[in-house]
């Protein structure tokens, strides 16, 4: 994918937020490319939702600068609302107004008139399963209904790039899938989307990903390129006392982290150790007979080594 | 014209909201009828049958014509007889009466020598001869009561001799315009409209933009390309009709139950309550750019309604209070709505007759809209 300047629709630089002395968002660079899902993967409260609350211009960065679509935020900010959708993390749309109610409303807004709003709203209204809905309140909904609706809304205008804050955190998992293949529709039809998440699962679907923690960016690339360059290896050991090997595996030095999956434990043994295997049979706690295999590495692997702390 | 058009969407918006609200579709009707038939029948500040006791020191035939007299004045009600000034005291003290009449044993001399009777004045004059024919103790905490027993105080006394009530001659000439009969709900009844504007407009309108804030459509709102000014706009406009229907039902009813007169100027009579009406939304949106939550809000209503309501001329005459409190109700559109309703309604009075109160309410109008898309962020920080 080539950088040309007209190619990249979010760049920002030394982006800082403080609330009260407290740094939301702390440093943070990104090149987003057009015509990709980028996603910031993190905890709660790793300054993810700040930090596209400034690429909006609905935050004030205290540092930094961004340019979105080429404009400049937050002066340009009113311009570019025309130009960019979003959703937010919980529903915020009319409960007490239709589901046609709220797509008129929204279009209006957005400037629609006429032929091209009743158009848009039909279009929608198809896309996202909705016509039969259309005279429900919204209110009355479902979680996947009114997350269908959210991103009927803010697809109306046909935005070049489009916001999504912890868009499935409220729908089961049935609509995850079915919002992703629509999200990868509007990729198609050449929309940039921008994408908060803390599911493992969602983050991998991602063309892009930066992994954010304290609101700092630990690392960002493609989740493949991720996961093969991470400076860890990941070993399985499967053994009857999992939880007494673990107490012990963490105590010691190669160990960034290990975690229980059923009959299986997960450990992540430091890049500089190069014979992981013997490493782990060395340990006393482990039976000779225990079954220890090198495995694929996950993009919850990247998260914990990339996070530092060995959170478990 | 997008700008027109995002007005409107705004508008269809809370027309939808609000014809969904029951509860408050409800309160438009019910709170101006039931609180005008509630204060057009309650308020009243002609006194009258206050509960009175008597302690009859002389027990003659005249002592018992004497409080006969007095009771048919209507001003008070004899509830208790008692024989001692003190139990007549310790009856005030618990708020069974107000007053106590108390008629001394010598009763028949003191009306003898009285003026009041107008038998002519008595040969021997001094001081010492024509005294008070009876007292009054009264519980003076409530300055309204006093006053209507302290105009007992010089009661003709001749009909207990079957003689015509002396007509003497008054100082001055009194000639009462605009309310002859000197009915309290002819002026109460404007007024209302004035007062239950104030609560319903500001309440609607200070709860407006939290409630986008509590119910997180706020987050949407500020991320679409919405002007502050439209938003506020799109607003206010379907409480203006709400405000004048509220407006109608007053008037109507005060007049069908009160008799309270339209006066003529009926064009002049909306255009001004259109502009109160504007004015109390205004503030109604900053006091909702300045609130975190609905409770806020009613708090901040509250706040200003009380003055409103005790300031504003309403209940008590502007004219009787100190002059700071006279520029705190100066800047309330309530006090200016005040003079200008019973203005139109009472007076006949027009528009250009009360031009201040006219200029001063759309300043405020204009003001206030400017502060609150001003105070309105379309910022998260």
């Amino acid at each position: 994918m080539s950088a040309a300047l007209s190619d990249i629709v979010v760049r920002a630089e030394g982006l800082v937020k403080s609330f009260k002395g407290f740094r939301a968002v702390d440093g943070l660079d990104l090149t987003i490319e057009r015509g990709m899902i980028y996603g910031f993967l993190g905890p709660n409260g790793c300054g993810k939702t700040t930090a596209m609350r400034m690429l909006t211009g609905l935050l004030t960065p205290t540092e930094g600068t961004v340019e979105v679509l080429g404009l400049s935020v937050p002066k340009d900010a009113e311009t570019l609302k025309y130009k960019i959708g979003y959703m937010t993390q919980s529903f915020s749309l009319y409960g007490d107004l239709t589901v046609r109610e709220n797509l008129d409303f929204m279009a209006t807004i957005y400037g629609l008139s006429g032929k091209r709003r009743k158009s848009r709203i039909g279009e929608v209204m198809e896309r996202y399963e909705l016509t039969d809905l259309a005279n429900r309140f919204a209110g009355k909904m479902s979680g996947g209904q009114r997350q269908r609706l959210a991103l009927a809304t803010a697809v109306l205008h046909e935005p070049q790039l489009l916001f999504l804050d912890e868009p499935t955190s409220a729908v089961d998992p049935e609509s995850r899938r079915h919002f992703w293949e629509q999200l990868f529709d509007l990729v198609e039809a050449g929309t940039s989307i921008v994408v908060t998440t803390h599911f493992m699962d969602e983050a991998e679907r991602c063309h892009k990903i930066a992994i954010m923690e304290a609101g700092k960016k630990r690392a960002d690339g493609r989740p493949k390129d991720l996961m093969n360059g991470m400076g860890a290896n990941v070993i399985e050991i499967e053994a009857p006392n999992l939880r007494a090997i673990r107490h012990d595996l963490l105590g010691s030095d190669g160990i960034l982290a290990a975690a229980q999956l059923g009959a299986r434990l997960r450990v992540l043994v430091k890049q500089e150790i190069a014979d992981p295997e013997a490493f782990l049979r060395a340990n006393p706690a482990l039976h000779p007979a225990t079954v220890i295999e090198k495995v694929r590495p996950s993009l919850e692997d990247v998260f914990v080594t990339t996070t530092g702390e060995g959170r478990q | 014209m997008r700008s027109l058009s995002r007005i409107a969407a705004i508008l269809l918006k809370e027309f939808n909201q609000l014809r969904r609200d029951r509860m408050t579709f409800g309160m438009v009707i019910m709170i101006p009828l039931i609180q005008l038939i509630l204060f057009g029948y309650a308020i009243n500040t002609n006194v009258r049958d206050i509960p009175v006791a008597v302690v009859d020191l002389s027990q003659t035939g005249i002592s018992r014509v004497l409080t006969q007299m007095v009771e048919a004045t209507r001003v008070v009600k004899v509830t208790e007889h008692h024989s001692s000034v003190e139990a007549a005291e310790a009856a005030i003290k618990s708020a069974r009466v107000r007053a106590a009449f108390i008629i001394p044993n010598d009763v028949a001399q003191r009306i003898a020598r009285s003026p009041a009777t107008g038998l002519g004045t008595p040969a021997s004059t001094d001081e010492e001869t024509s005294r008070p024919v009876a007292q009054w103790i009264v519980d003076g905490s409530d300055t309204m009561i006093a006053s209507s027993i302290k105009a007992l105080r010089s009661m003709p006394l001749s009909e207990l001799f079957r003689e015509a009530p002396n007509r003497s001659t008054p100082t001055f000439e009194v000639a009462l315009f605009f309310n002859p009969e000197q009915r309290t709900a002819i002026n109460i009844v404007p007024g209302l409209v004035g007062i239950i504007l104030t609560m319903t407009m500001i309440m609607f309108t200070s709860a407006a933009i939290v409630r986008e804030r509590e119910r997180g459509n706020m987050e949407m709102l500020i991320n679409t390309p919405v002007k502050p000014l439209e938003l506020m706009i799109g607003k206010i406009i379907p409480y203006i009709f709400i405000g004048l229907i509220q407006t109608v039902i007053i008037l109507g009813l005060g007049h069908l139950l009160f008799n309270v007169p339209f006066g003529d100027k009926t064009v002049d009579l909306f255009a001004g309550t259109l502009l109160f009406i504007g004015a109390s939304l205004s503030l109604g949106l900053v006091l909702s750019t300045i609130a975190q939550t609905q409770l806020q809000a009613t708090q901040m209503t509250v706040f200003v309604l009380m003055p409103s309501i005790l300031l504003s001329g309403f209940m008590f005459p502007y004219e009787g209070m100190p002059v700071i409190a006279q520029y705190i109700a100066e800047v309330l559109p309530a006090t200016h709505f005040m003079r200008m309703i019973r203005g139109f309604v009472l007076r006949d009075a027009g528009l250009l007759d009360l031009h201040r109160d006219v200029l001063w309410m759309a300043g405020f109008f204009v003001i206030g809209m400017i502060v609150a898309a001003l105070r309105f962020k379309k910022r998260l920080d």
